[in-house]
């Protein structure tokens, strides 16, 4: 091994760590607005580390810049269904929690 | 054992699991549902026993075969829901009459 | 390498485990809309076991339809369905009923349960290496046109698969369309969000499509994945209210559904005439015989399938006068 593929390596295990912690939120939280929080946040983030980790590997600029697109895509796609659900769960009069 | 064997393996528990919810569900929602996963389980038996060339590349007939199966599966399952739908404006429930009723 | 190996085993015995247990809570739960997702989890999960299974041109399609396009459809069909439900008491949970009643029922467990162990020891009696056809296939790939073995089983070694399975989906489209015309949903203002998010998406998802319908020659992609693409693009489309307009629903919709049946059938008349044999290309032009086929393809695949979403035969000029 050399030193990009323990980059890479720790890249991708960071990157898993914020995914497990984004979905024992999402299990783990009391409603809809709260989960969506932790997904949308927690998963993003590991979703970018695990990018850059893969980036790290690849053969050419061509396929790190594609690794990116795909980062950003879901980061708008993302975004923008956690606004969906959120206000779709507000208009049906789900109440945010509290304490 | 291998790996595909392992994966066919899961794909005979999903043709059974949906092959029996087929049967004693009523909603027809519920049926499409296991059909779907009845194909998935045909699906993944024959992508795992393409697998079994050791480490050359799988064979890709049955890939292409899967391919073409999964979007007459789609195509059967929109034709499958539409039909639901009508029955079910015109009898009030999407299910199919039960013999034992009648 | 004894750990990587362990580790592979541990993540196909994990992932085996989940496509079961998914699959079995999607079919036994008692919340329909629960169960679709489920469903579409399952499918995912799927997804990666293609992956696992080095099936990446079947991950792909799982991935566009199997996860994303039968999802939508069956949330699609769900709503209506509890649109059109009437009843209060069988809206809210219209499965429990039943479920109390079938619940012990113990005759279709004694006969399956033989049935999947008949199965499960067929296929472990299968001889461990089996090559099938990836010989036959990998020699005649240099005549096939493209680089990509799936791509050239799917358009030239097996095209009349292809060729009829086009017109499979056709004929689909033509059930739900003899069903009735398009229901008439209520038009809600899509919002800001959804607006701009289709807008900004729908463009991008051509490109993805053009992209994998060019790529499928020689790696992962292809027609379907492209049409499944262009369908998903679609889909985006119908949520966000958009509807084609009344002079292109017409005719030129009519024509892009066939385009595909169309030129798939005149390219085996030709080649059946001109070659003596169905869809046998000459080599040399095989290449872009097989784009010309996998373009005409992809746009009537994407088109049907998000007609499939809308469900019922859109208005025909006719139909005005």
């Amino acid at each position: 091994m050399i030193l990009s593929d323990y980059l890479s390596a720790a890249l991708l295990i960071a990157g898993a760590v914020f995914f497990l912690a984004g979905t024992l939120g999402l299990l783990r939280f009391p409603d809809v607005y709260t989960r969506l929080h932790a997904l949308t946040k927690a998963d993003n983030v590991g979703l970018g580390l695990m990018v850059v980790g893969l980036a790290v590997q690849a053969e050419s600029w061509a396929a790190a810049g594609k690794l990116l697109l795909i980062w950003l895509l879901i980061l708008l796609a993302g975004a923008s269904v956690a606004h969906l659900v959120a206000g779709g769960a507000l208009q049906r009069g789900i109440l945010p929690w509290k304490r | 054992m291998s790996a595909a064997f392992l994966y066919a393996l899961v794909g005979v528990g999903l043709f059974s699991l949906g092959l029996y919810a087929l049967i004693v569900h009523a909603h027809l929602l519920r049926k499409i549902l296991a059909l779907n996963v009845m194909g998935n389980g045909v699906f993944l038996v024959l992508v795992a026993l393409a697998r079994r060339t050791g480490e050359a590349r799988p064979d890709a007939v049955p890939h292409a075969m899967v391919i073409t199966g999964i979007v007459v599966a789609v195509s059967a399952t929109a034709f499958a829901l539409t039909l639901m739908l009508k029955l079910s404006a015109a009898t009030g429930r999407a299910e199919l009459p039960d013999d034992r009723r009648e | 390498m004894e750990a990587v190996i362990l580790l592979q085993w541990t993540f196909d015995t994990f992932l085996g485990l989940g496509l079961l247990w998914l699959a079995w809570r999607a079919l036994a739960c008692p919340d329909l809309f629960r169960a679709i997702v489920l469903f579409v989890a399952f499918g995912l999960l799927l997804a990666m076991a293609w992956v696992s299974l080095d099936a990446p041109d079947v991950a792909l399609a799982e991935a566009a339809i199997g996860a994303g396009l039968t999802g939508a459809l069956l949330l699609a069909a769900l709503a209506r369905l509890r649109s059109s439900e009437t009843n209060v008491e069988v809206a809210g949970q219209p499965e429990k009923k039943g479920l109390k009643v079938r619940n012990p029922q113990w005759l279709p467990v004694v006969v399956l349960l033989p049935v999947a162990a008949g199965l499960g020891y067929v296929v472990l009696s299968l001889p461990p290496d089996a090559v099938g056809l990836s010989a036959q296939v990998a020699a005649n790939l240099e005549t096939g046109g493209v680089s990509n073995p799936v791509t050239a089983v799917l358009l030239n070694f097996r095209g009349y698969d292809t060729l009829l399975e086009m017109v499979v989906l056709l004929l689909a489209l033509l059930g739900v369309w003899s069903l009735g015309g398009a229901a008439l949903r209520r038009e809600d203002a899509p919002g800001l969000v959804l607006d701009t998010l289709s807008r900004l998406l729908a463009p991008v998802l051509i490109l993805v499509a053009g992209y994998l319908l060019w790529v499928g020659a020689h790696a992962p992609g292809g027609a379907f994945q492209a049409g499944s693409v262009l369908g998903a693009a679609g889909v985006l489309l119908l949520l966000a209210g958009w509807r084609l307009h009344a002079g292109l629903a017409a005719l030129p919709l009519r024509l892009a559904l066939v385009a595909g049946s169309g030129i798939f059938l005149a390219m085996a008349v030709f080649t059946l005439l001109m070659e003596g044999q169905l869809l046998k290309y000459p080599p040399a032009q095989a290449g872009i015989l097989i784009l010309v086929l996998e373009t005409a393809a992809t746009v009537s695949i994407g088109v049907t399938l998000a007609a499939l979403f809308l469900g019922g035969r859109p208005p025909n000029k006719q139909d005005h006068r």
